[in-house]
C-alpha cells in the first residue's frame, strides 16, 4: 500500500511542505515511515531519534498538527486517503527539517530550586518515606522529556511566552520536587512570579498530548496553583499563618 | 492545513493543520453551556413554578422569601422595592453559580468555546495578546474555594429537601411518608451534584493535597483519597451534574405548570 508524507523541509530561513510517497505495511509507525523516505528518496532529511520505543523523548513532531511522538503513532490510526502531514515542533527554534532546538527546555530546569532533602532519618545517613506519600510524585517521573506538552501550550506556542512561564513539563518537574515528602524546599513563590504559573489557563492540552499520560493539568499544575493560593490569594490562609507564627 | 509551500510559522485564528474536527468539543461546551446559562437564567427570573407540594426547585432552594411551605422567612419582604424584579432565586442562585464560573475544569472548557484561548488545542488565536489569570480580571478565579465553601451546604439543604419531598400531605392534611418520580429526580441531583463538588480540586487540595505528608494523617488520607476518586471524573460530575439540576428545575417547573403529572411510586 502507498501513503504519502507530507514532510516539512527548511530551516529558519525558511521552507516548505513536500510531498514523499512511499510504500508502507502493517505495523509501521510514522517513524518507520520517515526512516524509509530518508533512506530512499531524502537522505539529507534531518529527524532526530534515538529508542524507537516512546522512551527517550526525541522524536517528538506534529503529525496531522498534533503534538505527537512519530515512533509511538501507528499508521493505522491515522487517515491515509490524504497525505499525512509530519512538521517540527513549533515551540521551539527549527534547526532543520524536523529537528528543533530544545535547549530552552535545558536552561529552564536549571532554574528550578534543587532537591534540598531534611536531614537523614537514620544513622546510615538514609531516610524512610512511606509508599502512600511518594506514590503522587511517582506519576511525575514517567516524563521522557519529549516536551511535546511544551509545543503544544498555547502560552509558548502561540504568546512565546518563553521568559515568562516555564510551561507544563517544568511545573510537572517543580511538583514532583515540591511535593516529594523528603523536601524542605520552598518552590511556591517562584511558581507564582518569575515561573509564571498564573498564566495556565487550564486548557489540558499538555495533559491530552503527554505520551506517557501524566496527568499535567489536574495533578501537578492545579495542586500547585492551589498551593500558590495559599501563599498569596487567600487571606484566610494568610491570617493563619501570621497567627501560627510560620 | 498547510499546503505546500506554505510557512511553517504561519499563525492567525483557526489556523491548524490538524485533520480531525478539533471543533467539536468546544462547539458542544459553547452550545450545551450556553443553553444552560439561558435556561438558568429565564427560570431564575420567573419568580414562579418553582415549587409542587412539597417538591422545591433547586435553582430556588434554599427559598429564603417565597411560597409556604418551603420559605424559610415568609414571603416576599415588604420593603422589596416594587420597581425592582423579584425572584427568591436571586438571593441565593449567585453563590453555585460563582462555584461553577470558577471551577477549574469550566475555566478551561469555556476559555476554550467562548474566548477562543485558543479555540481548540494547536488551533490558532483570535488575539496576540494573553494575560491568563496572572492578572486581572482572571485573577479572580483564586478565590475558587470561596465559592466551594458557599457550595457544600447547598448539599445539606438539597438533601433536606429529598427528604421533604417524601413526604406528601394526605387528603386529611396529615403527612404521609412515599415517593413520587419527582422524590428520585430531586435525589438524584442531589447525587449528582454531590459527585461534582466533592471531587472538587480546592476540596481536594484543602482535605490533604496541601500536605506533602499523609501518611501521618490517616483521615485526611482517606478523605483525600475520596475526593481524589471523583476528581478523577470532574468532567463528567461536571456535565451531569448541569443537566441533572436544570432538569429537576425543568421537572419542577413542568408539575407546577399543569403540563406533567407526577407519578407517585409509593
Ligand atoms: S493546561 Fe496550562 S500548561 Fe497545559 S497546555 Fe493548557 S495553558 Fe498550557
Ligand atoms: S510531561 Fe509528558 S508531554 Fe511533557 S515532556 Fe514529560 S512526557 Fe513529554
Ligand atoms: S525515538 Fe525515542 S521516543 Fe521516539
Ligand atoms: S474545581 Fe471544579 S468544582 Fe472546584
Amino acid at each position: 500500500m502507498k501513503a504519502t508524507f507530507s514532510i516539512w523541509r527548511g530551516d529558519a530561513q525558511g521552507g516548505a511542505f513536500r510531498d514523499y510517497p512511499t510504500e508502507v505495511s502493517e505495523g509501521m509507525v510514522v517513524l518507520d515511515a520517515v526512516h524509509r523516505i530518508q533512506s530512499e528518496q531524502a537522505g539529507d532529511l534531518a529527524v532526530r531519534w534515538n529508542c524507537k520505543a516512546g522512551k527517550c523523548g526525541s522524536c517528538s513532531a506534529e503529525i496531522n498538527g498534533l503534538p505527537r511522538l512519530m515512533c509511538m503513532t501507528r499508521l493505522s490510526d491515522l487517515p491515509l486517503e490524504n497525505p499525512v502531514t509530519v512538521a517540527p515542533m513549533k515551540a521551539f527554534p527549527l534547526l532543520r527539517d524536523l529537528v528543533t532546538d530544545v535547549s530552552w527546555n535545558f536552561a529552564v530546569k536549571k532554574r528550578i530550586k534543587k532537591f534540598k532533602p531534611r536531614p537523614p532519618d537514620a544513622p546510615d545517613g538514609t531516610w524512610r518515606m512511606a509508599q502512600a506519600d511518594i506514590e503522587r510524585v511517582q506519576e511525575f517521573r514517567k516524563c521522557i522529556e519529549c516536551f511535546l506538552c511544551q509545543d503544544v501550550c498555547h502560552v509558548l506556542r502561540e504568546h512565546q511566552l518563553h521568559d515568562k512561564f516555564i510551561g507544563p513539563r517544568f511545573f510537572t518537574y517543580a511538583a514532583a520536587l515540591e511535593m516529594h515528602p523528603l523536601d524542605t524546599e520552598d518552590r511556591v513563590e517562584e511558581l507564582k512570579e518569575a515561573q509564571g504559573i498564573g498564566f495556565c489557563n487550564i486548557t489540558k492540552c499538555c495533559t491530552r498530548v503527554c505520551p506517557e499520560e501524566i496527568n499535567i493539568t489536574d495533578n501537578a499544575i492545579i495542586p500547585l496553583k492551589e498551593r500558590v493560593v495559599d501563599r498569596v490569594y487567600d487571606p484566610l490562609t494568610r491570617l493563619l499563618r501570621i497567627l501560627r507564627g510560620s | 492545513m498547510p499546503s505546500p509551500g506554505e510557512a511553517l510559522t504561519q499563525i492567525g485564528f483557526g489556523r491548524t493543520a490538524r485533520r480531525d474536527r478539533w471543533w467539536a468539543t468546544p462547539l458542544s461546551t459553547f452550545l450545551v453551556l450556553g443553553s444552560f446559562v439561558v435556561y438558568t437564567t429565564w427560570a431564575s427570573l420567573q419568580g414562579d413554578h418553582y415549587a409542587y407540594g412539597n417538591y422545591l426547585s433547586p435553582f430556588y432552594s434554599p427559598l429564603l422569601f417565597g411560597e409556604p411551605p418551603h420559605a424559610w422567612f415568609g414571603p416576599k419582604p415588604g420593603w422589596w422595592p416594587a420597581w425592582l424584579i423579584f425572584s427568591p432565586a436571586l438571593f441565593i442562585l449567585w453563590a453555585p453559580g460563582g462555584f461553577r464560573l470558577t471551577c477549574y475544569y469550566y475555566r478551561g472548557a469555556y476559555y476554550k468555546a467562548f474566548w477562543a484561548d485558543p479555540p481548540s488545542c494547536a488551533v490558532g488565536e483570535p488575539r496576540s495578546s494573553y494575560r491568563g489569570e496572572a492578572s486581572l480580571p482572571l485573577i479572580l478565579q483564586n478565590a475558587h474555594r470561596y465559592f466551594l465553601y458557599l457550595a457544600l451546604p447547598f448539599l445539606v439543604v438539597l438533601a433536606h429537601d429529598v427528604w421533604e419531598g417524601m413526604w406528601f400531605a394526605g387528603p386529611d392534611g396529615r403527612e404521609r411518608f412515599g415517593i413520587g418520580v419527582g422524590t428520585l429526580v430531586l435525589a438524584a441531583n442531589v447525587v449528582l451534584l454531590g459527585g461534582y463538588a466533592l471531587g472538587c480540586h480546592s476540596l481536594r487540595h484543602l482535605v490533604g493535597g496541601a500536605l506533602d505528608r499523609l501518611s501521618g494523617a490517616p483521615a485526611r488520607k482517606l478523605a483525600y483519597d475520596c475526593v481524589s476518586c471523583l476528581n478523577r471524573r470532574h468532567m463528567g460530575w461536571a456535565w451531569t451534574s448541569l443537566f441533572g439540576v436544570a432538569l429537576t428545575d425543568l421537572y419542577v417547573r413542568l408539575c407546577s405548570m399543569g403540563v406533567i403529572h407526577d407519578w407517585r411510586i409509593l
